[in-house]
């Protein structure tokens, strides 16, 4: 029988560890598909971060290292100057890269350190227990925005792609998302196109990914990937935000 | 090779160079910010990156991924920066990554100031993150020292892979003296199979963490990583002892101090009092074999340091009550001198 679909040489043979309906299996898969497709496999470093993501260092079939909360931009930075001619990406929730870690993620790009980042927005905390993160939407309910989030009290939501177009450093910044199967192919393309930059040399390259949390937002499944287009896609839209080099 | 005039930090800079560091990351503070300035001119010309951090914190983490990938890393900072390192430091000693941590102190607590102090002595032998976890300090007391613990720290590093502090300070780090460098092994002893270099689809993927959520599992590699820190406390203890024969009061200081002490000794002889100097040469692990050997005519032991008594507490660990333990010291960035000493020495033996 021909086999049609199989599991990418870029992940390991093991059961992952995030809930039902979550988000995180897709964006693996698409990132351990574009390291496959660009036969970097084995040249390839990740950096795991703080958050439902930590364990991905099970998943993803290369070397792998853990970051404290939101340090994973200066591993990685670590790594690659010790390893300048290896693929460095580090993956990283909005609680890590938006909130604890943004000085390491803002010094990466501006340095336009030659790394990926592959950045997970859900708007929640998932892996505490759906509190309240920087990416949380006004009026959005949390653990800790019971009455849902308002914005004299703490701030609108961050809009971290468009920040950091605004970077000099940066080379490509992207935003994706992956609600739906036509979104997740652009999804693909996008993460693929980003670790084509590192490859090349042009330096910071980051996509951030809507993602949905059901067990953090309280909905199910499919609920959740209503919630995160009608939501979030008006106040995250997507798009490529930045590229100073057109790659294939 | 002869001898050169150096200032203590910059002679640290370039035996770093000398014991073969590769990658150098680190935040300006000062009293050392001659050891960053004199890296970022000299270490790229021996083939090494120098790269200055956004913070401490960010520094410590460089440090983490460029250990992990096999590098031979140092960073250097003061007081309130190391203090800022801490979470970085448990990380590594938990990942068990070799590096170096210089820390040429100043005086606290807070900003503090830039003089001189000892006050991180608990930063430096009690482990400030979160953990149980213990780091190599390494005291030196001159600049040829200073040389010489710096490519002893690398070894040990790699050997137990650890963090390993050199524990300086403003005036050590300030001052000039003449200095030798000696051949250095730049070559690790033993190559670093578990760094991460990607596998080439030739071996498993290397997976460097500190997270367990299975608490039998964390259990054993806290035992493991202790006794790991157990066979340090047997091999690397380093003290120097001075008159100690025949003394009928043992001081003990470390560092810069312990060069003052020496002048009050001297004073004190002049007075007829014999007066002798134990000068832990490590700060963790503690040196208890010269503490151990004191014994008659030695009726009484002073610490001596330039903080508010802080190595004390591992003096009175060390003497078990056999002699009364007291303690003078400077702080805030004060210096004391022989004088003030000496007379603190007249005064207890008065006393008696």
């Amino acid at each position: 029988m021909l086999k049609l679909f199989t599991r990418t040489a870029g992940l390991k043979d093991r059961q992952t560890h995030y809930c039902p309906g979550c988000t995180h299996g897709i964006v693996h898969r698409l990132v351990a598909e574009a390291l496959t497709d660009l036969d970097i496999l084995g040249n390839t470093i990740g950096c795991a971060s703080v958050g439902c993501s930590i364990l991905s260092y099970n998943y993803f079939n290369v070397d792998m290292i853990e970051s404290a909360h939101g340090r994973a931009p200066a591993v990685a930075t670590g790594v690659k100057r010790v390893h300048p001619d290896r693929i460095v990406f580090t993956y990283q929730g909005d609680g890590d890269l938006a909130s604890i870690g943004t000085a390491e993620i803002v010094h990466a790009a501006h340095r336009s350190e030659n790394i990926t980042v592959i950045f997970i927005n859900n708007a929640i905390y998932g892996m505490t227990g759906g509190q309240m993160a920087p990416t949380t939407l006004v009026g959005q309910k949390t653990t800790t925005a019971p009455k849902g989030r308002d914005a004299s009290h703490c701030g609108s939501p961050l809009r971290i792609a468009e920040m950091f177009a605004k970077i000099p450093g940066a080379s490509y910044i992207a935003r994706v998302s992956v609600h739906s199967a036509k979104h997740v192919r652009q999804a693909g393309k996008t993460i693929r196109t980003a670790f084509a930059y590192q490859q090349q040399g042009y330096g910071f390259s980051m996509v951030e990914v809507l993602s949905t949390c059901p067990t953090g937002w309280g909905l199910s499944p499919v609920e959740a990937l209503d919630w995160l287009e009608d939501n979030m896609i008006p106040y995250y839209p997507l798009g490529v935000y930045k590229a100073v080099e057109t790659i294939s | 090779m002869g001898r050169t005039l150096m200032k203590g930090n910059e002679a640290l800079a370039e035996a770093a160079i000398r014991g073969g560091c590769t990658h150098f990351f680190g935040y300006p503070i000062t009293p050392q910010n001659e050891i960053p300035e004199y890296l970022s001119r000299e270490l790229p010309k021996h083939g090494g990156v120098y790269l200055q951090a956004e913070s401490e914190v960010a520094a410590i983490h460089m440090v983490y991924g460029a250990s992990a990938a096999g590098g031979r890393v140092l960073t250097s900072s003061s007081s309130p920066g190391i203090a800022l390192m801490q979470e970085g430091l448990s990380v590594l000693a938990a990942a068990q990554l070799p590096c170096v941590v210089l820390n040429v102190q100043r005086a606290g607590p807070g900003i503090g100031g830039i003089q001189p102090s000892q006050a991180d002595y608990h930063q430096m032998t009690r482990g400030g993150g979160n953990g149980d976890y213990r780091i190599p300090s390494l005291a030196p007391a001159t600049i040829q020292e200073s040389v010489e613990m710096m490519s002893e720290a690398f070894e040990i590093a790699e050997r137990y892979r650890t963090p390993v502090f050199i524990v300086s300070d403003g005036m050590l780090g300030q001052m000039m003296e003449p200095v030798e460098f000696k051949k250095q092994k730049k070559e690790p002893s033993q190559p670093k199979t578990w760094a991460l270099t990607g596998h080439q689809g030739k071996r498993k993927p290397v997976i460097i963490k500190t997270m367990s959520l299975v608490p039998e599992i964390l259990e054993q590699n806290n035992q493991n990583l202790q006794r790991k820190y157990r066979d340090i406390e047997e091999k690397e203890p380093k003290f120097e002892r001075f008159r100690t024969d025949g003394a009928e009061i043992i001081l003990v200081a470390y560092g810069s101090t312990s060069r003052i002490v020496k002048d009050s000794i001297e004073l004190l002889k002049r007075t007829g009092i014999n007066a002798g100097l134990i000068r832990p040469a490590t700060l963790w692990p503690f040196p208890q074999q010269p503490f151990n050997e004191i014994s008659h005519p030695c009726r009484h032991v002073l610490c001596i340091e330039m903080n508010c008594g802080q190595m004390v507490d591992d003096v009175r660990l060390s003497v078990r009550e056999r002699f009364p333990v007291s303690f003078y010291g400077r702080c805030g960035g004060v210096i004391p001198t022989p004088g003030e000493i000496a007379d603190q020495v007249k005064k207890l033996l008065g006393e008696r």
